[in-house]
């Protein structure tokens, strides 16, 4: 049931996102806003980096301990009255969620916002099995409708304008007046808060993620400014937790720390609007809340990454602070990259779940500026992990054979001083003379990459060891 | 082999850990011990400085706060509220003693009690704790205090006692180990931070999107 | 950036002025390691000490050297020595002028492509080769921070599992910087005497900033030239798009990522735009004069070193300023 992606496509993607006027406008609010408000908001809690510490020093023992964690979370889910699903593949755990949802006499599901719920197809897998599933999340529900995945792990419809949102409801929403104003954010948010009401309040199941798994507890925490997860799972009589194994933190005091980044890191926001924790189904007395309560586990290749180079990437609270700070994200957006997950995480996290093969283009497809990892909460060294995966590639002779053989051309001529001072000798004088006269060239053979767009500096003649041992190691 | 089995028997070959006794130590205590991180200054100080932080963070993120000296002035307070807003004189309520004992018909408001089917317009709930570091307040799920009430109504008044007002959020758990147990909590704990909001069109910011679209607090000096 | 006279110093080309004298302690291993009779300059630093402290308030008069001279392999980089000899020069020129002995040992390549393309076997032989060139320096320095981010970060990363050469890497990569920083940082530059009458406008290279810290050192110097005016460049600190090969693999998000940072540089209202490393400056340069911009780029180390004659990057000859 996994997402079918176009990522070995990258090139064309990103070629059609930068010749897409409307996404460029849209790509514009990441470059600043989301940057922005992250850094004042850092600026404004002294205690921000050593809380990054901590948040990572809380995710690697989770990781050192991962598995008595989860039979730790398991025991006390189950204590509480709920259930726990382990699921190795996305079509498991597909098959499992479907399972609890025809066991119900479900018809319709609800979903709060999740990215391993994308990542398993999850809205695929309940529709064909035929319930209806309907994102509530105002970006997943605009996406939705539109067919589309997620440009953004925070901001899934940020790809979009309110024109487009428009359309959407008038084609989809067909029964309300056709004069009706929505030529406004407000009354679009208005709208949509209407229609999806009923569908909360008739929903037989709700699905959200989860932030945190809390061993101590048992509990299931998810952070949202909508407050449409809660919505999902407090009406509907079945409540599922989707999440991948990863999401375990030891105590409420380990989640107070990863929170206390997220938010920050993520929108700015000192504290998401709603922090809600969930411990298994309504209780004796209780008046609302969920009378049942499942967990399903995803694990989709991530227990394969503990132990190997990647196992850093793990520590990843999906904050999206990464892509809001990269280049290459700002100038072709989320969906260039082709499957679930985009901007840095993705380029390292997609070859890890999907193989380096199908998604060898992502972790090729950085500067490595160092910016996604100077803002990241948990101080993944993402550059380093993609150069992992460059490293996969050339081991493998998955990389194209032109770039290949260049490389291995240059690394000779460094790796042997005579040869390298012979043909630069030779070579530099010539291209100077040739570009003696503007100073650049326009076409270089070779690096069409290159001069395509931009000019190409001349040298200024002989190279300076040559000029300096003419001189006799003096400088002039 | 079952899925649980194998996916934990795969984190257990990749950790290779010779010593799971060791392992096996460090998680126990790390539980029973729940070891306090780094708890930002922000929240800290007397109780004066606690409430000044408290009022600040929540009218940053555009909740209200008015406080009254006695729990006898909320009714009136949230009449006021109501009015100001040019809201009816209705709410719904759960069953907290700390509210059902006030008289909310000498301030012409009226109360129905019990969850919310998403037919009201305000509710109110009594808070188990503020969080100052935040401006947060923290709700209990229970019949005391329905969940829905929350989220469905459009505006949402919670009264918080300032004697449960704490500095972080770390305290707020201790209160409610102590409440509940370790390892035990209600089924739902909100922490809740401002009205709903939305920044999913064209990245602009607009209040209400699901749940309530005010959150109005009142403190009570107590 | 006011300087006290009495702790100013004026070396013999009386060009360059510190704070203190370059009180000069190599790195550990390397003092132990070095053979031979000559000048140790583990002594030299105590030398220098006990006689300043015998005359007490020292160099109240305008000339003193120290008592040795760091001994510092420059490491031009491949796109300095192929491409622009001139920033190699400037660099020689600023570090001789701070005090240094400067040598350049025979060179290619610090292996960073190979490194960055995940050709790990080309890039730890590059990294032995270099490590070998320059193993008699007290210092190495390049006028580049990617390529000092590539010594000193990532050598010790490339041997990281190979205990002894790990060992040596560290040590290796904890005597190189670059240039700028090693001015300000080690050398204890505090200004230098050079005259650019221009409005300029400065990049943060990536790896300089991030890996290395370079940021407040480059603005420190530049705001010490005579006539310069130095207005800072929105989002100063986001990538060029180079990127090394990127800029040919990814050419056209490249381009994206360099159009949107030239039209920032040309908001600036700058004549001049520099950075301190050459591949972003051909970057750069390269899409500006595309654009057909007046707007000249240049390495900063030839601003520093008031070497300004070559034409800019990318400029036609008659373009010189």
């Amino acid at each position: 049931m996994s997402l079918h992606s176009t990522t070995p496509q990258f090139k064309d993607n990103a070629h059609h996102a930068l010749h897409d006027a409307q996404l460029q406008k849209a790509l514009g609010n990441v470059r600043n806003n989301f940057v922005e408000r992250r850094a004042s908001a850092a600026a404004r809690l002294p205690e921000f980096d050593a809380l990054r510490d901590s948040a990572r020093a809380i995710k690697d023992h989770v990781l050192a301990h991962l598995d008595l964690y989860l039979e730790r979370y398991e025991a006390q889910v189950v204590a509480q009255g709920g259930k726990v699903h382990f699921a190795r593949s996305a079509q498991e755990a597909c098959d499992e969620i479907v399972a609890i949802c025809k066991a119900h006499g479900a018809k319709s599901v609800t979903k709060g916002k999740s990215m391993v719920s994308e990542e398993i197809g999850l809205n695929a897998a309940i529709e064909a099995a035929g319930m209806e599933a309907v994102e509530t999340d105002l970006g997943e529900y605009i996406i939705q409708l539109r067919g589309e995945t997620p440009s953004h792990i925070i901001a899934p419809a940020v790809h979009l304008n309110k024109e487009q949102v428009e359309e959407d409801f008038r084609r989809v929403h067909t029964h309300l007046p056709i004069d009706r104003d929505l030529t406004q954010p407000e009354t679009l948010l208005s709208e949509a808060r209407g229609i999806l009401r009923a569908k909360f309040l008739g929903a037989d199941i709700g699905i959200t993620g989860a932030n945190f798994l809390v061993a101590e507890t048992g509990s299931s925490i998810i952070v949202t400014n909508e407050g449409n997860g809660d919505l999902t799972q407090i009406l509907p009589r079945v409540h599922i937790v989707v999440a991948s194994l990863e999401k375990i933190v030891p105590t409420l005091d380990d989640a107070a720390q990863i929170m206390r980044v997220l938010a920050r890191s993520a929108t700015g926001q000192d504290m998401t609007v709603y922090s809600t924790i969930s411990t298994g189904p309504r209780r004796p007395g209780d008046v609302d809340g969920p009378e049942h309560y499942h967990v399903v586990l995803v694990d989709n290749g991530r227990s394969r990454m503990i132990g190997s180079e990647f196992e850093e990437m793990l520590r990843c609270i999906r904050c999206g602070a990464c892509m809001n700070h990269c280049p290459v994200y700002h100038a072709v957006g989320g969906h260039a990259y082709g499957w679930v997950y985009p901007g840095p995480m993705g380029a390292v996290l997609t070859p890890s779940l999907i193989g380096v093969e199908e998604g060898g283009q992502l972790p090729n497809a950085s500067t490595f500026c160092g910016r996604c990892e100077s803002v990241c909460p948990v101080h993944i060294p993402l550059p380093k992990l993609m150069r992992h995966w460059r490293e996969r590639e050339f081991e493998r002779h998955l990389n194209p054979a032109l770039q290949r053989y260049g490389l291995r051309l240059w690394a000779f001529i460094a790796r042997h001083e005579l040869v390298y001072r012979l043909l630069t000798a030779i070579a530099m004088p010539i291209l100077a003379w040739l570009g003696r006269k503007s100073g650049r060239f326009s076409h270089l053979p070779l690096a069409g990459g290159w001069t395509q767009y931009r000019d190409m500096p001349a040298p200024q003649g002989k190279t300076f060891q040559e000029q300096w041992r003419a001189k006799g190691g003096r400088c002039s | 082999m079952s899925a649980r089995d194998e996916i934990l028997a795969t984190i257990r070959q990749a950790l290779h850990q010779g010593d799971d006794a060791t392992r096996r130590a460090a998680v126990e205590a790390r539980l029973r011990n729940t070891p306090r991180g780094i708890v930002p200054a922000r929240g800290q100080g007397d109780r004066g400085q606690q409430v000044a932080t408290f009022v600040d963070e929540a009218q940053r993120v555009q909740a209200s706060v008015t406080q009254v000296a006695t729990a006898q002035d909320i009714p009136a307070e949230i009449a006021r509220y109501l009015r100001s807003q040019n809201l009816p004189l209705t709410a719904r309520m759960g069953s907290d003693p700390r509210l059902s004992a006030l008289d909310w018909s000498a301030a012409q408001l009226e109360i129905t009690q019990g969850r919310s089917n998403g037919d009201d317009l305000n509710g109110i709930s009594h808070a188990f704790a503020g969080i100052a570091e935040t401006g947060t307040v923290c709700l209990l799920s229970g019949a005391a205090n329905p969940t829905t009430l929350n989220f469905l109504p459009d505006n949402h008044i919670v009264v918080l006692n300032q004697s449960d007002l704490v500095g972080d959020l770390e305290s707020a758990w201790s209160r409610l180990r102590q409440l509940y147990g370790k390892g035990q909590l209600p089924r739902t704990v909100n922490l809740i931070s401002g009205p709903s909001r939305s920044a999913d069109i064209e990245q602009q910011l607009l209040l209400g999107a699901h749940g309530p679209r005010r959150l109005h607090i009142v403190l009570v000096t107590d | 950036m006011d300087q006290s006279p009495v702790r100013a110093l004026n070396f013999s080309h009386g060009s360059v002025m510190t704070e203190t004298p370059p009180s000069f302690v190599p790195p550990p291993d390397e003092a132990a390691n070095r053979p031979g009779p000559e000048t140790r300059p583990v002594f030299c630093a105590i030398a220098w000490l006990a006689q300043a402290g015998q005359s007490g308030p020292c160099f109240t008069g305008g000339y003193a050297l120290p008592a040795s001279k760091p001994r510092v392999g420059l490491l031009v980089t491949c796109l300095v020595d192929l491409f622009r000899p001139s920033i190699g020069f400037a660099a020689v020129h600023l570090l001789e002028e701070a005090g240094c002995e400067v040598i350049v040992p025979a060179q290619t390549c610090c292996g960073q492509p190979a490194y960055n393309s995940g050709d790990r076997a080309d890039a730890k032989s590059l990294a032995l080769q270099v490590m070998q060139s320059f193993a008699s320096c007290d210092y190495v320095v390049a006028p580049s921070g990617s390529c000092g981010g590539m010594l000193a970060k990532h050598y010790p990363d490339l041997f990281a599992d190979e205990p002894d050469l790990h060992a040596t890497a560290i040590a290796f990569g904890a005597k190189c910087h670059e240039l700028v920083s090693f001015l300000t940082d080690v050398m204890k530059i505090t200004r230098v005497d050079a005259h650019y009458p221009h409005t300029v406008t400065y990049h943060d290279s990536c790896s300089g900033l991030r890996e290395l810290g370079i940021e407040a050192q480059p603005r420190q110097l530049l705001n010490s030239v005579q006539g310069l005016t130095l207005v800072e460049l929105a989002q100063a600190d986001v990538c060029c798009g180079f990127g090394g090969t990127f800029a040919v693999k990814y050419g056209e998000i490249s381009d994206a990522i360099v159009t949107h940072k030239v039209a920032q540089a040309s908001q600036a209202q700058a004549e001049v735009l520099l950075a301190g490393d050459l591949g972003c400056l051909m970057n750069m340069a390269g899409k500006l004069a595309r654009q057909g911009s007046a707007m000249e780029v240049r390495h900063i180390a030839e601003v520093l070193a008031g070497m300004t004659q070559a034409p800019a990057i990318a400029a036609a000859p008659e373009r010189a300023r």
